[in-house]
């Protein structure tokens, strides 16, 4: 932009030609329309010019960015085979696997926390009610737009699963569900493991299992 | 001696003056007026794509939420862009035959990446952090418009300095709760200025508008 404001100032300054003639000066449609000239260019500079600044594009490489340097134009590049990141050596089988001595665990590799919980929530609202429905019944807007149902998480099969089996499916897909692990990191995950045994709770639950203090909400809420 | 200059030089002196003033005037509209106008922001205008996706069916129609794709926006400073195999994820098993979703298919058979033409960007010079943004209360629509309402996307804001630093600020005028930053439904109390002043205070947002903020 400043350059083409430059350019127009050096353009307009130009003296169209020199004035030292002793006799009088005739204005000529001729030099009028040469006057005129200069701010046609002007406006023709202004709409040809794209106005980019020359570090508005620099040399270096942004998230997902095409690169003509690699063959597969890709500017991220995969991670060599066998390479660990920084604090991401993966050894604690249970809470990378959801495997204990090989078979699905039973038990979580943290303590539960209500923001546990709420973060579960939060995260199966995002990744997985889509099919398997907010209270995961497994009647999900994408199942009603003809995704082949997943089993409901109140059938007798899931409420006996152990908790290693959500997390499994999680991480590796199963039958037609895609793995969620480049989506979804693995702590949250078991937060969303602990947020379906919460919901398998919620559809089996008494009213005896409720606070006394809550029971009036809940009533409240079931109208 | 003749006189050097004829009666008609007066006009001419005249227009000159006066006709330089307005052409100063004129010529700042006109770089205002092309400076904002689409031709250099974009705004309004939709992209072409490889595949016509829509958000307003995804996300408004079916309700899936920008973190089912944009995953790391979250976390860093890059919203991030789904892998072909985020769309697979359903595709797999809806619209398997649609030609619109060739590309889509084809990529996932080939592992070669789809080429999506950016929408919203803004220059290299800029440091710009989603993650931060979201955390002080700034919600997708506030900068990216009604993603949710767009058959094709276009970019609803210019990204240029004066709008970052509008709101920069007066950040009061736009953050809203952290829990509703991701909703499209949203829609601003009537005493926004209270609400914001209160976000302000409690999310300790702070007016940055020193040049190393963004230019570092």
């Amino acid at each position: 932009m400043l350059r083409n404001v430059a350019g127009i100032v050096c353009v307009a300054a130009r003296p169209l030609r020199p004035l030292r003639s002793s006799r009088p000066l005739r204005f000529s449609r001729r030099f009028l329309s040469r006057a005129l000239a200069p701010g046609a260019a002007v406006v023709c500079a202004l709409l040809l010019g794209a106005c980019r600044q020359d570090m508005q594009v620099q040399p270096k490489i942004l998230p997902l960015a095409e690169s003509q340097f690699f063959e597969d134009g890709r500017s991220a590049r995969p991670v060599v085979a066998g390479t660990v990141a920084r604090g991401q050596l993966r050894t604690d089988e249970l809470l990378f696997t959801g495997k204990s001595n090989g078979a699905d665990a039973v038990q979580f590799p943290f303590a539960i926390t209500r923001q546990d919980l709420e973060r579960g929530r939060e995260r199966y609202n995002i990744y997985c009610s889509l099919c398997h429905g907010a209270s995961g019944d497994g009647q999900g807007m994408i199942v009603q737009r003809g995704f082949p149902p997943p089993p409901s998480y109140h059938i007798d099969r899931l409420r006996q699963a152990p908790a290693g089996h959500f997390f499994d499916v999680i991480t590796n897909g199963y039958g037609t569900m895609f793995s969620y692990a480049s989506r979804v990191n693995p702590q949250d995950r078991w937060r969303i493991v602990a947020y379906i045994r919460a919901l398998q709770l919620s559809q089996n639950g008494a009213l005896a299992d409720v606070p006394v203090a809550e029971r009036q909400t809940l009533a409240g809420g079931a109208q | 001696m003749t006189q050097v200059f004829k009666r008609s030089a007066n006009t001419l002196s005249r227009f000159s003056i006066y006709g330089f003033a307005f052409f100063v005037i004129a010529m700042g509209a006109v770089i205002y007026a092309v400076n904002k106008s689409p031709y250099l922001t974009d705004v309004n205008v939709i992209r072409d794509q490889p595949v016509p996706f829509s958000h307003k069916h995804h996300a408004g129609e079916l309700g899936i939420d920008c973190r089912y794709c944009h995953t790391s926006v979250e976390e860093s400073s890059f919203a991030g862009l789904p892998p072909t195999a985020t769309c697979m994820t359903c595709h797999s098993r809806i619209w398997t035959n649609a030609q619109m979703l060739e590309p889509v298919r084809a990529s996932y058979r080939s592992g070669k990446s789809i080429e999506w033409t950016r929408v919203n960007a803004v220059p290299d010079f800029v440091y710009f952090n989603h993650s931060i943004h979201l955390k002080k209360g700034v919600g997708c629509p506030t900068c990216h418009g009604p993603v949710a309402e767009m058959p094709l996307t276009w970019r609803a804001n210019t990204m240029q300095m004066q709008w970052c630093i509008d709101c920069h600020r007066e950040p009061e005028r736009y953050v809203r709760p952290r829990d509703q930053v991701f909703r499209s439904d949203y829609h601003p109390p009537a005493d926004q200025l209270a609400l914001g002043r209160r976000l302000v205070k409690e999310y300790k947002i702070q007016k940055l508008t020193n040049c190393s903020t963004c230019h570092r």
